[in-house]
């Protein structure tokens, strides 16, 4: 008994208490290294184009990304983590955004990456998210992101697809505005993607084109393209580009009194270019949009979302452009909360057939097969000064065309396995 | 394509007509300080911004457009006077690309300021109501308001070939054209020259871009683009040639709307052609003196 007792190893009192304190040390440790991974923020790189053109629709889509960090960060994150927004400018140039979502990726650490304000710059940034592994939710208007040769499994995409957002608006004009129309296509991919979306539209409605003028991107002067609009006598006239060209050939047509003898449409209408363009060039002008802050009287999550968007920025509305930012953020969020990762392979699967949701423009579904966001169109028709109420009493929403799966091209037609 | 009627090609020649009057505006500034100052201005786009800025800003508080109509040239004039005195007179003597480089950063600071005074959206402008709406010629309609730039900037050009051709002041900007140092030996202050010719083409810019504002809409970045179609509508009629650039403009005016009737695709780049052949044909443009060009 003395023997065994001898033979247990002594532990001196200086010895237990090292050992002692390894053990906590190692213990708390071991403890604290999920707590501090958990901690540690989700990084969501968000390159727009916050100089050039289109900056004031960027700023206001940094505004709403940064709300809905804060929305979901007060409902408690991931399991306890906080998401953080990183805002860099990609100068509307596809190289400079590829740049800087490298940067994003490989310096930052981003866990995914959410911008873009341009067809060709997000699928340069698409390019470059696919090979890094990398979920990317792209925000411009675009069919050929959701094509299976663009298409990966981390690309997702908030923005429209012209087919489904000019297929509500043809549906409408085309049904109540006459049948003859001619088409203003700036030469660049926006301008086409839209083109062929009004043909698709125009063509199960019955409507014919009597006229396709293409010009060059970035033109000052529409005046005398305007002749040959006059002389070919449409019921409608269909406006194929966006941001500051579009404004200059509403301008000049009010000018040279084209909407006297047609109607005017536009593919895409946007509040801030509505505003720096004023209520007369703009008026009676009909346009597809995904988001009009009037949609409060339809959805309660628009009411909440201009409420928190007023409180934030002190009053205002948030603007179509800018309301994308809040989804394109918030949704890939809500879509870790169901993954319980934001690793690109775990969201990938999280969505399954379909992820839904209702964030700020009523029911929104990702599909499965292209991770598109099916959602609400908006038709809006531009309001004259006289009928306008307040300042932000920019539009009358004409009809909105709720998320409907048949709507949108099928998986089969954009080239993914079913 | 639709048939080709006279009365649409009649719009569409008055339609370049208008445009080339446009074209005018901006390039006869430009023309003007390089045939006197040997200054390639490149602030001349940003002088033409800060025009439509001015002007928009006067109309906010004045309400009335004549009044901005004569307030812009007097500001612009101003600044110009500053600009010459106190950044380029200093440069002068050295070699061109002084002046040159001055003034593309000049540009930069004056879109910079108008950004940062006036945010970086655009401002809704529009004609004054008197111009709003066509005119009907015939059987053609055409917006009232171009008819009115097309009367402003002709009744500009006959002021500044009166006040060139019929005034003492005129004949030594004229004889300063030729030889400035000739001048300088007879005893004329020529530093004043120079100062009231930059004022006179910044003026004329900012007219331009103020008359440009209703019809193009007013944005920190209006004067890029114009930047360019002033110095091609100024290679092909001369550096320096006020005749010139006013035939070159009208021409150019006529060339891409006739060209945008037939073809819409290339009414940029014909204006590029065209001062492509030029150099290549006649280098020193339409009307530029052969020792212009070195």
């Amino acid at each position: 008994m003395a023997d065994k007792i001898r033979s247990a190893p002594q532990l001196s009192r200086r010895s237990a208490l090292i050992y002692g304190a390894s053990g906590v040390a190692f213990g708390m440790s071991a403890l604290l290294t999920p707590v501090r991974a958990q901690a540690s923020p989700i990084k969501i790189g968000f390159p727009v184009p916050l100089t050039g053109p289109y900056g004031s629709e960027a700023s206001d889509q940094v505004r709403c990304a940064q709300l809905a960090i804060e929305d979901f960060n007060k409902t408690g994150g991931l399991n306890g983590r906080l998401a953080e927004l990183l805002v860099r400018d990609d100068k509307l140039n596809p190289s400079e955004a590829v740049t800087r979502t490298l940067e994003l990726i490989e310096k930052d650490k981003a866990d995914m990456i959410v911008g873009s304000l341009s067809g060709a710059v997000q699928l340069a940034v698409n390019d470059a998210c696919k090979a890094r592994g990398v979920t990317y939710n792209a925000l411009s208007l675009s069919d050929r992101i959701n094509e299976a040769t663009d298409f990966g499994p981390t690309t997702f995409h908030e923005g429209m697809a012209p087919y489904f957002s000019v297929g509500a608006l043809g549906q409408y004009v085309f049904a109540n505005m006459g049948k003859k129309v001619a088409y203003l296509i700036a030469d660049y991919e926006f301008g086409h993607e839209m083109r062929r979306a009004f043909q698709v539209v125009g063509d199960k409605m019955g409507a014919q084109a009597v006229l396709d003028v293409k010009h060059p991107l970035g033109m000052q002067d529409f005046s005398s393209l305007f002749p040959r609009i006059l002389a070919a006598k449409p019921d409608i006239l269909c406006v194929l580009y966006f941001g500051r060209d579009q404004l200059n050939a509403l301008k000049q047509a009010s000018e040279f009194g084209l909407k006297d003898r047609m109607k005017i449409v536009v593919g895409a209408l946007s509040s801030t270019q509505r505003i720096a363009g004023g209520a007369d060039a703009y008026a009676d002008v009909i346009g597809a949009s995904n988001y009009y802050w009037a949609a409060e009287e339809r959805y309660p999550s628009s009411k909440a979302f201009n409420a928190a968007y007023a409180a934030k920025y002190g009053g205002g509305v948030p603007s179509d452009y800018g309301s994308y930012g809040y989804g394109g953020v918030r949704s890939m969020l809500e879509l870790a909360r169901k993954a319980g990762s934001v690793e690109a392979s775990a969201l990938s699967s999280a969505v399954g057939a379909g992820f839904k949701f209702d964030l700020y423009k009523g029911p929104q579904v990702i599909r499965g097969c292209d991770h598109q966001s099916d959602q609400a169109v908006f038709v809006l028709r531009s309001k004259p000064e006289a009928q306008m109420k307040s300042p932000k009493d920019t539009f009358e929403i004409v009809t909105i065309a709720e998320a409907d799966e048949s709507k949108l091209r099928t998986c089969a037609e954009l080239g993914h396995k079913t | 394509m639709a048939e080709v009627s006279l009365e649409l090609i009649g719009l569409q020649i008055l339609t370049g007509l208008a445009l080339g009057c446009i074209f005018v505006l901006v390039a006869s500034g430009l023309t003007l300080i390089f045939g006197l100052l040997n200054v390639v201005n490149f602030a001349h786009g940003a002088f033409y911004a800060a025009g439509a800025y001015i002007g928009v800003f006067t109309f906010g508080y004045t309400g009335n457009f004549w009044i901005s109509l004569v307030i812009v040239p007097a500001v612009m004039a101003v600044f110009g006077m500053l600009t010459e005195r106190f950044l380029l007179r200093p440069l002068y003597g050295r070699d061109m690309s002084y002046p040159l480089l001055l003034t593309f950063g000049l540009g930069y600071v004056i879109v910079e300021l108008i950004r940062i005074v006036f945010g970086i959206d655009g401002i809704p402008f529009s004609a004054p109501a008197a111009l709003k709406g066509s005119m009907f010629l015939g059987d053609i309609s055409f917006p009232r308001y171009r008819l009115f730039v097309m009367g402003f900037t002709a009744a500009l050009l006959v002021g500044l070939w009166l006040f060139i051709e019929k005034t003492s002041f005129g004949l030594i900007v004229r004889a300063g054209a030729r030889d400035a140092e000739i001048v300088k030996v007879l005893g004329i202050d020529t530093s004043k020259v120079w100062l009231l010719i930059f004022a006179l083409g910044t003026a004329i810019a900012g007219i331009a871009g103020f008359l440009a504002a209703p019809m193009r809409g007013v944005i920190p970045e209006m004067g890029v683009t114009v930047l360019i179609e002033a110095f091609v509508i100024t290679v092909i009629g001369g550096m320096g040639s006020l005749p010139g650039a006013v035939i070159a403009g009208l021409l150019m005016g006529v060339i891409v709307s006739i060209t945008s009737y037939f073809a819409a695709d290339f009414s940029n780049i014909v204006m590029f052609a065209i001062m492509a052949i030029v150099l290549l044909v006649r280098p020193q443009g339409l009307l530029g003196r052969r020792d212009s060009v070195r």
